[in-house]
Parts: C-alpha cells; sequence; structure tokens
C-alpha cells in the first residue's frame, strides 16, 4: 500500500468517526437542548445554548395568587415592607428626600428605599415623564419582580399638567404602564405621599394591587402605545 | 469696546453695530467672514471664553440668526457676534475647532432647528429627544401643541383656572369684591 | 450525647441564632434611627422582609452559580454554627456545644472565607458591573482583615496549646481575669480591631456601599435569593460575634449570657460604625495592615515566649 492510499484511508477512516460522533451527539441531545435562534435586538440572528440562556424574550405571564388565608397573609406581608426604587424621573423627586429625614420618616410605615430595581417592589413616577425617561422607566419596570406597584406623583402623570402641550413629556401614564395609586397636585408635599402609601397598602392587604397581573394581560395593548412614542426601539420587547 | 468693534469693522465689513452698555457690544457679521472673526477675536483679543451660542428662529424674515457670545476675562467685556443664515438650507461653518463646549452647542442646534454645521464632531447624534421623525421641534412653524394632542393621548376635560380667583370663590364666597379684584377679573 | 438529640440541640439553637440575628439588626437600624431623631422601623421588619421576599412571584436566574450564591453563603453561616460550641456546659458533649471537635478553630477560619467566595461566583455570574466591583472591594477588604485575625489567632492558639474553641473556653473559665482580653491583651486588641471589618458596619461598609455601588454584590439578587442572603447575614452576624465571644471574652455559660455578651460586642461595632464615616477601601487595607497586624503579632511573640 503507497503512502498516499494510507492517507485516504486515514482521512476517510476520520470523516467516519467525525459523523459517528455529530450522529451519537444528535441522538443524545435532548430536543429541548438544541441551540435556539433568537433575534437579538438590533435585529441580528443568534444562536444560543439553553444551558446558558439568559436571553429571555418571552413575554410576561399572569401570575395567579394563592388562594385564600395564605394569599391574605402574604399580602399583609408585602403591605408592610413597601421598598421603593430610588429613581426620580422629574422634579417630583425632590419630594421623596424629605421621606427619610425625621420629619417624615417613611420607615415607621415599613417604607424604605431600595438602589436596584430586582429588589423594589414600589416605584414612584415623580413628576413629569419624558419620552427619554419614559424608555427607561419601562426597561426598569419590567426587570422588577413580579408583585409590582406604581405610584403616580403629582398632576404631569395624571392628564400632563403644566406640560400637557410639550413636545417631550408624555400626558397619561396609564396609557403605558398600569398605575396603582395617583398622588394629584403640582407638588404634592411629602404627607400626600405618605397618604398615597397608606392608600397602597390598603389596596394590597384588600387584595386589589394586582396591575403586574394587568400589564401581562393587556401586554400588546401597553406594547403597541409605548411603540407609537418611542421610535428607536433598540431593546427587546419584554426586559426580564 | 468702541475702537475694538471699529477695528473689526474695518477688517470684517460689520453689518449692524448695538452697543448695550460700556462692557458689551452686539454686531452682525457675514456667514463667510464670522468664523474668521470669532477666531481673530479669540486668538488676538483676548477673547477666550464662549459664553453661549444659540438661535432665534426669524420666521418672517426667512432667517436663522446665530449668536455667539464671547467674553473677555481680562478686557471684563462681552461681545456678541450676530450671523444670519438662510431658513430654508440652514449651514453654517463649524467652530469646533475653537472650543471643545461648541461640539455640543453645535449638536443641540442640529437638533433643535436642524442647522447643519458640517465636520463637527458628533453633529448627528441625538441629543434631547431620541428617535424624533417630525420637522425640528424648536422651528416656529412646528405646533407643540398639536403634536401633543396627537401623540400623546390627552384626557380631554383640562380645566384652567385663576388660583387667585378660585380660592376667593371656594374659601371666601361671601366676601364682597373688591374694586381693584373686579379690575383684576377683567 | 447520641446524634439524634445532638442534632436537634443544632437545629433548636439555629432558630435561636436566625432571630437573634433578626433582632440585632433591626436593633442596629433602631439606634441609627434615634441617632437621627427617627422612629426608625418597626420591630417585625425582618421577619415582615423575609417573608414579602419569599412570597415574589416571578424571580429571574442568571445561571447555576447565580443559585449557589445565597446558598454557599448560608451553608457558610450554618457551617460556622454547626462546629461552634455555644454555651459553656463543662461537658465537651453537652448539649449546646454542637458539633464541636478537636480542630474546628481552623475550620471555622475556613468557612469565614466560604461564604464570601461563594457570593463572589455568584454575583460575578449575575453580571452587573457593580457587583463585581463590590465584590473586588470585599475580598480586599476581607484579606486585609483575616491576616491580623488569623494571627490573633494563632496567638490564642499557641497561648493555650490547642485549636479547639471548647478547650480555649474552658481554660478561660473561673472570673473574668482568666479571660485572653487580660491575659494576652495585645492579641485581643487585634480581635477588637479586626471585629469591626469581619463585621462590615460603618467605616468598612464599602462593600456594599449603598450610596455609590447600590447594594454591591447584591445587586441582582431578588426574592428567595434576597430572603436567603439577609437570613444567612443575620446568622453571621451571630457567629462571627459568637467567635469572638468564646477567643477572648471567656465564653458563655448560659444562653442569656451569650445573649448580653454578643449584643455588647455586635454594638461594639454598631457604635465605632455611627460615629465614624466610611473608609476608602484603600485606606481600610492599610489600617487594617497598620494597627490591627502590629498587635497580633505582638500578641503572638508574647504568647511564643
Amino acid at each position: 500500500m503507497s503512502e498516499l492510499d494510507l492517507n485516504d484511508k486515514m482521512s476517510e477512516m476520520l470523516a467516519k468517526s467525525e459523523a459517528n460522533v455529530k450522529n451519537s451527539k444528535k441522538d443524545f441531545t435532548r430536543p429541548e437542548d438544541e441551540l435556539r435562534e433568537v433575534v437579538a435586538p438590533d435585529g441580528s440572528i443568534i444562536k444560543i445554548n439553553p444551558l446558558y440562556d439568559y436571553f429571555s424574550d418571552e413575554k410576561p405571564k399572569e401570575e395567579k395568587p394563592r388562594n385564600g388565608v395564605v394569599e391574605k397573609f402574604l399580602n399583609w406581608a408585602r403591605s408592610e415592607s413597601i421598598w421603593v426604587l430610588g429613581f426620580g424621573t422629574g422634579c417630583g423627586s425632590i419630594e421623596i428626600p424629605p421621606l427619610v429625614t425625621p420629619r417624615f420618616d417613611m420607615f415607621r410605615y415599613g417604607v424604605e428605599m431600595r438602589p436596584t430595581p430586582r429588589q423594589s417592589n414600589a416605584f414612584i413616577i415623580s413628576g413629569y415623564l419624558s419620552v427619554k425617561t419614559l424608555k427607561r422607566v419601562i426597561r426598569t419596570y419590567e426587570q422588577m419582580p413580579s408583585p409590582k406597584y406604581i405610584i403616580a406623583l403629582g398632576s404631569c402623570t395624571i392628564n400632563g399638567g403644566m406640560y400637557y402641550d410639550s413636545y417631550s413629556t408624555i400626558n397619561r401614564l396609564d396609557k403605558y404602564i398600569p398605575v396603582d395609586v395617583y398622588i394629584a397636585g403640582c407638588m404634592p408635599r411629602p404627607e400626600a405621599l405618605l397618604h398615597g402609601f397608606a392608600k397602597l397598602k390598603q389596596l394590597i392587604k384588600d387584595g386589589k394591587a394586582e396591575k403586574a397581573n394587568e400589564y401581562a394581560r393587556n401586554f400588546d395593548e401597553y406594547k403597541a402605545n409605548q411603540k407609537k412614542i418611542i421610535k428607536d426601539w433598540n431593546m427587546p420587547d419584554y426586559n426580564w | 469696546m468702541k475702537e475694538l468693534i471699529e477695528k473689526l469693522n474695518s477688517k470684517y465689513d460689520l453689518q449692524e453695530i448695538v452697543y448695550q452698555r460700556d462692557n458689551l457690544a452686539f454686531t452682525a457679521i457675514r456667514k463667510e467672514n464670522a468664523i474668521d472673526a470669532i477666531t481673530y477675536l479669540r486668538d488676538y483679543e483676548e477673547f477666550t471664553h464662549l459664553v453661549m451660542m444659540s438661535c432665534v428662529d426669524w420666521i418672517e424674515d426667512g432667517k436663522f440668526q446665530l449668536l455667539y457670545l464671547l467674553n473677555s476675562p481680562e478686557k471684563k467685556c462681552d461681545i456678541g457676534i450676530k450671523v444670519y443664515i438662510d431658513r430654508e438650507n440652514p449651514e453654517m461653518f463649524s467652530a469646533h475647532h475653537l472650543w471643545k463646549s461648541v461640539w455640543t452647542y453645535q449638536r443641540e442646534l442640529k437638533e433643535f432647528y436642524g442647522i447643519d454645521f458640517p465636520g463637527s464632531p458628533r453633529v448627528n447624534d441625538d441629543f434631547v429627544v431620541e428617535g424624533w421623525e417630525e420637522i425640528p421641534f424648536m422651528r416656529r412653524d412646528f405646533d407643540t401643541h398639536e403634536y401633543a394632542e396627537k401623540t400623546y393621548f390627552p384626557r380631554g376635560n383640562r380645566k384652567t383656572n385663576d388660583p387667585a380667583e378660585y380660592m376667593r370663590k371656594k374659601l371666601y364666597p361671601n366676601q364682597p369684591v373688591t374694586a381693584k379684584q373686579r379690575k383684576d377679573d377683567k | 450525647m447520641d446524634i439524634t438529640s445532638k442534632l436537634i440541640y443544632a437545629l433548636i439553637g439555629l432558630l435561636i441564632v436566625v432571630n437573634w440575628g433578626m433582632l440585632m439588626s433591626v436593633t442596629f437600624r433602631k439606634i441609627g434611627a434615634r441617632m437621627a431623631g427617627r422612629h426608625g422601623i418597626p420591630f417585625r421588619q425582618p421577619w415582615v422582609n423575609l417573608l414579602k421576599n419569599i412570597s415574589t412571584r416571578t424571580i429571574i436566574t442568571h445561571g447555576y452559580m447565580y443559585y449557589l450564591g445565597p446558598v454557599f453563603r448560608l451553608s457558610g453561616g450554618i457551617g460556622i454554627f454547626l462546629f461552634m460550641p455555644m454555651v459553656f456546659t463543662g461537658n465537651a458533649d453537652g448539649l449546646w456545644t454542637n458539633f464541636s471537635f478537636q480542630g474546628d478553630l481552623i475550620l471555622i477560619l475556613y468557612f469565614q472565607v466560604f461564604g464570601m467566595l461563594g457570593m463572589a461566583m455568584g454575583s460575578g455570574e449575575g453580571g452587573h458591573p457593580y457587583s463585581a466591583m463590590g465584590v473586588a472591594r470585599g475580598l480586599a477588604q476581607h484579606a486585609a482583615v483575616e491576616l491580623p485575625l488569623t494571627i490573633a489567632i494563632l496567638a490564642i492558639a499557641v497561648q493555650f496549646d490547642t485549636f479547639s474553641i471548647y478547650k480555649i473556653v474552658e481554660a478561660q473559665q473561673g472570673g473574668f481575669q482568666n479571660w485572653v482580653l487580660f491575659t494576652n491583651p495585645f492579641a485581643s486588641a487585634a480581635i477588637i480591631l479586626a471585629m469591626l471589618g469581619a463585621l462590615g458596619h460603618s467605616p468598612f461598609n464599602l462593600v456594599k456601599a449603598p450610596n455609590e455601588i447600590l447594594i454591591g454584590p447584591a445587586t441582582e439578587y431578588e426574592g428567595t435569593y434576597l430572603g436567603f442572603m439577609m437570613s444567612a447575614g443575620a446568622i453571621i452576624h451571630v457567629m462571627e460575634a459568637v467567635l469572638f465571644m468564646n477567643l477572648i471574652f471567656g465564653g458563655a455559660t448560659s444562653w442569656i449570657e451569650l445573649i448580653i455578651k454578643s449584643f455588647l460586642i455586635y454594638f461594639w461595632s454598631v457604635f465605632v460604625g455611627m460615629v465614624f464615616p466610611r473608609f476608602k477601601i484603600e485606606q481600610s487595607v492599610i489600617w487594617f495592615f497598620k494597627w490591627p497586624l502590629g498587635f497580633a503579632i505582638i500578641g503572638l511573640l508574647m504568647a511564643s515566649f
């Protein structure tokens, strides 16, 4: 046998073994373990290993409350421990710092500020909201864990307030994200904010603060409204 | 101040001169000469500080008026350079090489008024609004109210009250109205 | 004592320790509030927070290590607890000595780092840049704390010629003049100073500095994971205090004594934190390498010669 033949034979064997390996891999991977094709925010198609699947383009689902007394008890816990995200969108955010001072002291009602959306369950939209900020607000809101509540502070979130004819601030917040409690005024005093917290607590205890589920139910409608004004939509539809 | 303006006039053929105060004057320069004049003021006349750069929309004359306000820390005086440019095809020579803050001003003017500054760094990036598709929003022919009504779901039942009058009616309905208040109401 | 009853007593002890840790943390917040002239959070707040965190409906994941981070931290805390003799009853195999054995001091020193490393890996997988910063700062500071702490503990081990915490406690019985605090004051000073870093209150809390890098390593954690970490933090705080109590303050002969002593040890760090503002990480590292390390080396030399 010449060397050439040997080489041929070797390469043939190699190809065969490679094919074997491929086949055997195919046999041993379960269908749910195969690479998943995903459209990235910039439009390109990327492949993702399900074991390292941090890219979720899934829509939010409605989460059913537990039944009866258990849910009531958990709702009590939720209402007594409101963690507010420290995100000031407009001029109203100047009304939040007084709440941690001795005069108003929101800590005694179980209300705390939290620096990251992952750990907070209440979001104060403080005052006017420009379209540019709305984009960040949506991103942040969607990253918060599920029983989440929105307090809209100031007239600007209700009907636009004094910025009703501005080209860059929205008029009605509830068209873009669901709102639990409105606090009217321009600007409301910190006492009004404390009253808003009390109102929110009552809503949670009554089991009526299920706006995160409402957001999931009317997801397409909310997304359509959001995309109507956010022209450069360069993020996933739902930000997990 | 006067000597300076005279010197400038002989050099660059100024179009209008307004002496506002002893240490503040405004002058209009033709578009072609403007950057030269500003460079001259910065390098030879110690106007080393750009206070601001802004724009006025003279829609009736079909012109944009750019204003470069310069300050001299040594001479303790300011000079405003006005430049009129065509509104239909707004374009101006860039001054980004003189001060770095001009980058941002020109980027801002590009977005607010649609004035182009060829060669200015990052001039086409978004500045305040992202993904704007209408005509630039600070032009006077852009109707912000109409745009807001069309876009942002107005609630519709807006009512506006004069605070003084409203409080008087709500809190003190029986109190007689004074002559001054009656005059104010009219 | 057979293994089942020992396990049952250990579980009861763990329950006491978790709740005591939470109560200590709320008292800490209360004292801070009173210093600022506020009422502060209600006493039930940590338990309510825990309940709320557990009842979160949606929880996202970032991968395996993200799950394991809080688990490592909790098991680090429980590990310290399991090998720590809590109450001295004169019997090495007694009720509240848990599973302490001859070399438990070394094991406990190891467990202190264990939770820290778990958190580092977990929050690293979380992917948030602030968690990475928090972890880097935390590990740098922890290394600076560990060195004087280990040398001081070595000094105590040399002094009593044992690595068993139980024996160290036993040797200190019979009056406060037998405490290491008085028999080896330099090693004790090193431990008392290094303790400030180990408990992580104000001068040395840059790790989770809430104003600059959000909440540090825990930035991406939510829901049940956060609940895990909160209870792990409560356990670790108590166990650090109990460790230092056993080493230099003569241990405890009853739960009441343990609670009083650990309270005082914990509040030494709290009061220092209330008074002194936060150190930058390079400042705190230099500080630990200056005072506690010097004291620890003197203490070691005193014990050896």
